[in-house]
């Protein structure tokens, strides 16, 4: 095993999410006013309701579908569906919801970077996430071109144990199960990566602040002084 | 019964120029920054006309306010809880800036450094967003000032439902009015409900809803939820901001900004006492045109000694309790029922009313046989006047055309004895009571109208801020107001990297003396 590829999938996922959460933290704590959507709506809404839509309904979807998908450990998922099956899965669901997140970034890239309003206030972190993600969303969608000369799933199973080392605090492990995939597929997963460790710097902070709690919280709300 | 306090407003339209004092004084006040440029806390119309933003009353369009179910609750026009999360990524009901208008500025600089030309140097505008020319003005904030734009566009204003409009274009007929407006600090307000973060709150004390910068995360829902589009969103900060009616000042005991600027002396500030548990009630009201009488009910008579001992049981202080029983806005909203409030069709309870505007009497030398009322002789009959009756009723009190009537009878009979009273030197008491109207009331409501002083207009109990400082030592040399991370440490008590919080100080405790 390369010293390159040890550094690159056993330790810079560390680095990577432990800046994610601290970075996040101190973010959270000490610049609350922030942290926000950084919506651009009130300037221009020109297909804005159709991109955004497609945008985030995309992205939701592919974004648990990596999570239940990579880290579901294998001998749960052979009750329901075989290690081909979940792939043949993976292809498709996620192929159809990668291109719906695709039109719409690729919609919300060009109104970024051509309508002048967006563009006078667009941070230079605004326009860099919606490239990185395009670039990520590319490689992700090529994998799929990638996958189809090998329908058993086994590179799938490298990537499952890859993440699931992971999260299990298995540098090594993790890094080994990396060691035999596609360039392809190491370039998607360190983009990934990267996205992780910039999180807390861009307005992606606004994925943590869901507002979940409006659904518990009465109409009204008074506070003291 | 839970009693809360609300600082109110009332705004005397009858003596409302026009002259955009309140609107300027709070512009260079609050909204002079970057973001937002465009948004007026303040601003005044010129009625009739679509306003600003455009058609903000046209909620078949823009969806604000709530909306009663046909289980006899209500919710949000724009949505219950789920279709207003659903409808996050993209807000179906958000105005655009154009619908405001987009903020300009002009290229002064040009005159100082143009070159010799031919013609002399113009400065010509400029986008205060994109930074581009913008070669023709469309929109602005005040497009419609004494009825400019064709009738045409100006007649698209909502209160003209169910009216013969068209007779209101001749120009024999027309009429306008001013319309100041600001933040209503609703009772029931929708802003607050449509906050998925739950930024928004109404405080206790005074009743101003204000959002909570820190914690808003720009989901623009409020800027939907509100009817009276009066909240905006800075697009330079990313949050929404309003009206805060000035609390620094309300709590020093000062009156607003736009009060204290008023050169009409038209508004006028004042404790009103609530019911808290009836709001939820009374906006669900079946029907739209008993709102406002409803709403009269909410209200509490801060004189009854049963409603004194019960508010001091909530936890209203005395100094509260006085100015209530001197409150302005009482005397002119409940006792006198002069002032109305806006569209209360919006069931949003808001708790900044209006005074209807008497008008000029309305072709009175053709037909020669003009009404009056009074011994007097020359005060007009409500039914003289220029402003129709229903258009009135269709801004204040949901297309009921009694309140507007009763409350400019009692404008026209105070100003009919008066008159007998000063010139014919007759006290013509039959007058007002045609109007309902006593002989004291009638005295005190010509010393509120047409005097006005400043302590009869802005009765104002101090915030007692010392009251909400459990140690004030430890606030000394402390960080004050901050704005955003100003010089704050966090907002958690925890202090992620160890050692004390910097913006407060810790009282270190010595002896015990016992």
């Amino acid at each position: 095993m390369s010293n390159l590829n040890f550094l690159l999938f056993g330790i810079y996922p560390y680095i990577a999410i432990a800046v994610l959460f601290i970075g996040s933290w101190i973010r959270y704590d000490r610049e609350p006013y922030s942290w926000k959507a950084d919506s651009s709506q009130l300037l221009d809404q020109k297909g804005f309701r159709l991109a955004s839509n497609l945008f985030h309904v995309g992205i939701i979807f592919v974004l648990c579908g990596h999570f239940v998908g990579l880290l579901t450990p294998h001998a749960i998922y052979h009750a329901f569906i075989s290690t081909a099956n979940k792939q043949l899965l993976a292809m498709v669901s996620g192929g159809f919801f990668g291109v719906l997140c695709l039109i719409g970034l690729v919609m919300l890239l060009k109104r970024r970077l051509t309508n002048p309003r967006v563009r006078a206030v667009s941070k230079t972190s605004d326009i860099f996430i919606l490239v990185l993600l395009l670039v990520q969303l590319l490689l992700g969608l090529a994998t799929i071109f990638a996958s189809m000369s090998h329908l058993d799933g086994s590179v799938m199973v490298l990537l499952g144990d890859w993440a699931q080392s992971i999260v299990t605090l298995q540098g090594v492990a993790a890094a080994e199960a990396m060691e035999t995939v596609g360039i392809i597929y190491k370039l998607h997963v360190l983009v990934g990566l990267t996205m992780l460790l910039v999180f807390p710097f861009t307005r992606l902070v606004h994925v943590i602040s869901v507002p979940v709690k409006y659904f518990a919280r009465n109409y009204q709300l008074v506070r003291q002084r | 019964m839970k009693i809360r306090s609300q600082i109110g407003m009332v705004l005397n339209l009858d003596k409302c120029i026009g002259c955009h004092t309140c609107s300027i004084t709070c512009k260079n006040v609050w909204t002079s920054r970057e973001g937002v440029e465009y948004a007026w806390f303040n601003n005044v119309e010129t009625k009739p006309g679509i306003g600003y933003p455009k058609e903000w009353e046209n909620q078949d369009k823009w969806n604000g306010g709530w909306i009663r179910k046909g289980d006899g609750t209500i919710e949000p026009k724009i949505g219950g809880k789920y279709r207003l999360l659903a409808s996050i990524f993209a807000n179906p009901n958000m105005p655009e800036i154009d619908d405001y208008y987009e903020p300009f500025d002009y290229d002064y600089q040009h005159l100082h450094t143009s070159p010799e030309v031919k013609h002399q140097p113009t400065a010509r505008p400029r986008s205060v967003i994109s930074g581009k020319r913008m070669e023709k003005i469309e929109w602005g904030p005040n497009w419609e000032e004494i009825l400019g734009t064709e009738f045409e566009k100006r007649s698209k204003d909502k209160n003209f439902d169910n009216m013969q409009k068209q007779m209101y274009g001749e120009f024999e007929n027309t009429f306008m009015m001013y319309l100041p407006r600001l933040c209503e600090h609703c009772l029931n307000p929708a802003c607050v409900a449509s906050c998925p973060s739950g930024a928004i709150y109404k405080r206790e004390e005074d009743g101003i809803v204000l959002i909570d910068q820190e914690k808003c995360r720009g989901w623009r829902m409020c800027i939907s939820g509100c009817p009276y589009k009066k909240i905006y969103y800075n697009w330079k900060s990313g949050k929404s901001e309003k009206c805060i009616f000035c609390y620094p000042r309300i709590e020093a005991g000062m009156p607003t900004v736009c009060s204290e600027t008023c050169v009409g002396r038209i508004r006028y500030l004042g404790v009103i006492l609530y019911d808290a548990d009836k709001i939820k009630e009374v906006a669900s009201t079946p029907s739209e045109t008993d709102l406002y009488e409803k709403q009269l009910e909410v209200f509490l008579d801060p004189n009854d000694p049963a409603i004194i001992a019960q508010a001091r049981k909530d936890g209203i202080t005395d100094s509260i309790i006085e100015a209530a029983q001197k409150s302005p806005v009482y005397k002119l909203a409940i006792d006198w029922k002069l002032a109305l409030p806006l569209h209360p069709e919006y069931r949003t309870l808001p708790m900044v009313w209006y005074v209807p505007s008497l008008s000029p009497i309305n072709s009175a030398v053709e037909s020669g046989n003009l009404a009056t009322i009074g011994k007097a002789g020359v005060i007009p009959d409500i039914r003289s006047l220029r402003i129709p009756m229903k258009y009135l009723a269709n801004l204040l009190t949901a297309g009921d055309e009694e309140p507007v009537a009763r409350a400019l009878e009692r404008l026209l009979a105070m100003r009919a004895y008066k008159r007998a009273e000063n010139v014919e030197g007759i006290e013509d008491l039959q007058v007002l009571e045609d109007a309902g109207l006593t002989k004291k009331q009638a005295d005190q409501m010509y010393r509120y109208l047409a005097i006005a002083n400043y302590e009869d207009r802005y009765v104002i109990p101090s915030g007692h801020r010392e009251m909400n400082v459990p140690e004030a030592y430890g606030e000394k040399s402390g960080c004050g107001f901050t704005f955003g991370n100003g010089c704050s440490d966090g907002q958690n008590g925890v202090n992620m990297f160890g050692g004390k919080k910097v913006a407060k100080r810790d009282v270190i405790k010595t002896v015990n003396i016992g």
